[in-house]
């Protein structure tokens, strides 16, 4: 039956959380998933080993308003800019994408000037990370 | 007006296979955003009421699996497939972690699938209400099933039976004393049982227990329940378990059935729109009309009591139609 959730003028944020590539750490990426749920939104977790098409075929069927990657395999330079390009090639340049893991600074500062819009090291706060995605899903709509 | 053949643009995306336009609907749908009405008012006259197949039973049965298991199948013979597979939200956040979609094991590429996780958001009903709404998209969409998985436990395992044609309720061995207390809720509402991780020893009585509790409702002309084996390690019983859904929507078609109970659910869905409007706008005016007001004054005051106070209240509707 329709009920009073359904009225809601403030839905949660939607975020997918995956991690492209190969190595088999998820620690962090549940840790984050678990304080965004925590939160308030809903989380949609990919897991382990996916690829950038599959990343940004989730990131459509879910509709989601940001989307965050964690890798620890130093395959960032690769995988995180063929995101950012199979999203704009379905023309969801729009939709936010923010990292985490193992990133050289050098690294940091060329995939944040390609698009990847904040990316979070180790020893990272869990409420900076929060509060960065809700900024950035909140600068979507 | 359903306005029967004039399709808004995002219907007419939908029909065309835009997916993007697909999950922006359902997203409308879920956020009980008014968008979604023009969509799915000109898309219902296109739904052809194809099978909607429901999956409930227990935490870590093994629902996403099967569901992944069962779309293989399909996908092999070329049947396409929508899902939609419901978590918890958290009371306490309002957030929740869906996690069904990391079982679905499927080429990037195929386009014969479409993939939705969706949080309960707090009231079961209301995920029932839109998630027949969304089942209904994705048929206008051309799906040919819609395969449902609800959350582990409470009233939407009830509610499935108002969004799904057929019902699984999915077992594992060694339930125990959890499938004496199934008898009342879950029996009612299992078309089929599914005992998964039928590798795991105890299957077998799992079987012969169910088989007992079936044989205890068993009467002339009705459906009775089927239960099927499975496993997904190494998948076992899964064209079993299609072959038991498709017998399934064959009896309600021989029977009658479907229509009796797609008129039945309509019906249902109806009223509950109409109660959820009618007590949305009385809620509101309550407090902002001054008749209404007063009369609610005067139940705090008590000078009239709440029943006689609704009464007032459905005559006054009654003459302002």
């Amino acid at each position: 039956m329709p009920s009073a959730s359904r009225a809601r003028r403030t839905h949660p944020i939607r975020v997918l959380i995956a991690k492209p590539g190969l190595d088999g750490h998820d620690r962090g990426a549940k840790v984050v998933a678990r304080a965004l749920r925590d939160a308030g939104m809903e989380v949609i977790y990919a897991g382990l080993r996916q690829t950038p098409e599959e990343i940004v075929r989730a990131a459509l069927e879910e509709d989601v308003d940001l989307i965050g990657l964690s890798i620890l395999s130093g395959a960032h330079m690769t995988l995180f800019p063929r995101v950012l390009a199979l999203l704009k090639r379905n023309k969801a340049g729009n939709v936010p994408v923010f990292a985490g893991g193992i990133i050289p600074d050098e690294d940091a500062r060329r995939l944040r000037r390609a698009g990847i819009r904040a990316i979070f090291g180790p020893g990272s706060s869990l409420e900076e990370i929060v509060r960065t995605a809700q900024k950035l899903a909140r600068a979507r709509s | 007006m359903t306005g029967a053949g004039r399709l808004s643009t995002a219907a007419r995306a939908i029909v065309a296979g835009d997916r993007r336009a697909l999950a922006r609907a359902i997203t409308a749908i879920e956020n009980g955003d008014s968008a979604a009405e023009p969509v799915l008012r000109s898309l219902y006259p296109r739904t052809r009421g194809i099978p909607v197949v429901g999956f409930t039973g227990p935490l870590g049965v093994g629902k996403s699996s099967l569901i992944n298991a069962l779309v293989g199948l399909l996908r092999d013979r070329g049947r396409t497939v929508g899902i939609v597979a419901v978590d918890p939200s958290s009371p306490f956040s309002g957030g929740s972690v869906l996690g069904d979609r990391i079982r679905l094991d499927r080429p990037a590429d195929d386009t014969g699938i479409y993939f939705r996780s969706m949080a309960s958001r707090g009231a079961a009903g209301g995920v029932a209400a839109a998630t027949l709404e969304i089942a209904r998209l994705l048929d206008a969409a051309g799906f040919d099933f819609v395969l449902v998985e609800t959350v582990g436990s409470g009233q939407v395992d009830v509610a499935i039976r108002e969004i799904a044609s057929t019902s699984i309720v999915v077992l594992v061995p060694h339930l125990g004393d959890e499938v004496q207390t199934l008898k009342a809720g879950m029996f009612e509402i299992a078309d089929v049982f599914c005992v998964n991780k039928s590798d795991l020893p105890g299957a077998d009585l799992a079987r012969k227990d169910l088989a007992d509790l079936v044989s205890l409702g068993r009467a002339e002309g009705r459906w009775a329940p089927a239960i099927v084996l499975t496993s997904t390690v190494e998948p076992m019983g899964i064209d079993g378990l299609w072959r038991a859904v498709e017998a399934h929507e064959k009896f309600l078609d021989d029977s009658g059935e479907r229509r009796a109970g797609e008129r039945r659910r309509l019906a249902n869905e109806i009223v509950g729109l109409v109660r959820d409007r009618v007590g949305r706008d009385l809620t509101a005016r309550l407090e902002a009309d001054p008749k209404l007001r007063s009369l609610l004054d005067r139940v705090v005051a008590r000078s009239l009591d709440p029943r006689a106070a609704a009464e007032q209240l459905l005559i006054r509707g009654r003459r302002a139609r």
